[in-house]
């Protein structure tokens, strides 16, 4: 794998920090006149998405990280491992609730999404921004009421809970906003 | 390198060109009415300073073709000539000019920078740090500035005393401090990551703030203070987290300069760093007699991103080095 020296690192770029694969999310130049030169450089541990500021001396190098996102298939989940399929290669992956994480309350059986992969083993799984699911419960609202203020609280298909406007029914097909979690639309079949 | 459609336009705005020469004629203004000298030094020299922390630029010179080039350099500072010129007779002489310093870029560094450096003979560097705060309640338009000793803020920002906490105490204070770094760094080393990460960013945030007497380990080209020889004669000035200004009651002793010449040179060899010729001109003139002086140096384009408010040094550079 390529080396990168601290002047290289660039937002995006991956590498090896203590065994554990980091992605850059700034690097700044920090020399005093007459002095040590340093760079001061956030990044995000991909394993367990913590970020940490670490100084190097300027010229360190760092040893870049295998790291590559692919698009995926959802199959299924068993409980334990949650399956997707490359649908170009045909691969399949299998990962656990630990690397699923935030993500399994979105998937949804053959919903394409993103898994990140170091050194081919899947580190990180990403939902599609946008998911259509059906509502499986939520209270009755109030007839007529269509303005949505306020809303309540309606559990989709995959489990999620999602606030939603009064008007919106048990059964309906509802898109939602992955990144905040929030409703967006009703869907029509 | 690929070009982009806009990429052959400025770093800067044509608005804020006219403000920025405004503020250098003001300058220019400043020292010619205290009776300065202005003075026109080279910027590519047959040898450069031996600081380890500065990287010049070579140049390759040809006096005629199909030799060996002779490599030159571009000044890391117009230091060297202007003290020649000083123990020449000049009296007190000013000059803004380029310097280059290599492998420097970054949000406040850009490789090709523009430097404002002065020196007054017979004064020593308090008095040079009331002229220096002058300029800057011009140019800044602050009320005025404050003052602290190196170990003062040390002491304020961690209560520790900088001269005498082992590299130990160093390294645990970064690591309270949440900074992950682990390197191998020699005292002074510690001292400048401390200062640089956790200490400037929180000065001069009201007023424009002077450190002064750094450590003799950090001398660089000051003297060290008789009365006390764990400190330099040195101070830097800081405006809103950024380190702006540096200057010296300045070194005179050649033989001492020497010496700590051919030390720097020494942790150049184990740090595999470029050796460079030692610069005899400018010990020869120390040697014939440089007056008693003081000397500050300052950069140019981080005052005028100071004093207009922009976030970074290339929106006020005509072209900065990604578009040079």
């Amino acid at each position: 794998m390529a080396v990168f020296s601290t002047n290289e690192f660039k937002p995006g770029l991956k590498i090896l920090l203590d065994h554990d694969p980091y992605t850059i999310l700034e690097n700044e130049f920090v020399k005093p006149g007459k002095g040590q030169a340093f760079n001061r450089v956030k990044v995000r541990n991909l394993k367990s998405g913590r970020v940490i500021e670490r100084t190097f001396k300027s010229g360190d190098t760092a040893e870049g990280a295998d790291v590559n996102d692919i698009e995926v298939q959802f199959l299924y989940g068993d409980g334990e491992h949650w399956h997707f399929m490359d649908q170009a290669s045909f691969e399949q992956y299998s990962i656990n609730e630990a690397g699923v994480a935030d993500a399994k309350i979105w998937l949804k059986e053959q919903d394409t999404c993103t898994i990140t992969l170091w050194n081919g083993v899947p580190l990180a799984v990403m939902p599609p921004t946008f998911v259509v699911l059906t509502i499986t419960e939520t209270d009755p609202g109030v007839r007529g009421d269509t303005s949505g203020g306020g809303g309540k609280p309606a559990t989709l298909e995959t489990g999620a809970v999602v606030r939603v406007p009064l008007f919106v029914q048990t059964g309906e097909i509802i898109k939602v906003d992955t990144r905040t979690g929030t409703y967006v639309s009703r869907v029509k079949e | 390198m690929t070009i982009s459609t806009s990429s052959w336009k400025p770093s800067a705005s044509i608005e804020t060109l006219k403000v920025r020469a405004h503020l250098i004629r003001q300058i220019q203004r400043f020292f010619d009415e205290r009776g300065f000298l202005e003075v026109d030094t080279p910027l590519m020299c047959s040898s450069t300073g031996t600081d380890p922390n500065i990287e010049s630029i070579s140049a390759l010179f040809k006096p005629f073709a199909d030799v060996h080039p002779t490599p030159y350099y571009l000044q890391s500072s117009p230091e060297f000539a202007m003290k020649r010129l000083l123990a020449a007779g000049s009296g007190p002489t000013y000059q803004i000019c380029k310097a280059f310093r290599n492998g420097e870029v970054g949000r406040y560094h850009n490789p090709e920078f523009t430097m404002l450096e002065w020196y007054r003979p017979d004064w020593d560097d308090h008095a040079l740090m009331e002229e220096v705060a002058d300029l800057l309640k011009l140019i800044l338009k602050c009320e005025q500035v404050e003052k602290f000793t190196y170990r003062e803020v040390f002491q304020h920002f961690f209560n520790l005393d900088p001269f005498h906490a082992s590299i130990e105490d160093l390294q645990s204070l970064v690591r309270e401090n949440h900074l992950e770094a682990d390197l191998s760094l020699s005292h002074d080393g510690w001292l400048q990551l401390i200062m640089s990460h956790f200490i400037e960013p929180q000065l001069g945030q009201t007023l424009p703030t002077f450190i002064y007497d750094f450590p003799a380990s950090q001398a660089a080209l000051a003297r060290i203070k008789p009365e006390n020889n764990l400190l330099a004669a040195r101070f830097e000035v800081y405006v809103k987290g950024i380190e702006l200004a540096n200057g010296f009651h300045e070194l005179l002793d050649a033989d001492e300069q020497k010496a700590r010449f051919l030390q720097d040179l020494e942790t150049r060899k184990t740090q595999n760093q470029p050796i460079t010729p030692l610069d005899e001109l400018f010990l020869a003139a120390l040697k014939a007699g440089l007056p008693d002086c003081s000397g500050v140096a300052l950069g140019v384009d981080r005052l005028i991103m100071l004093a207009l408010n922009k976030p970074s040094i290339d929106q006020v550079i005509s072209f900065d080095f990604l578009k040079s």
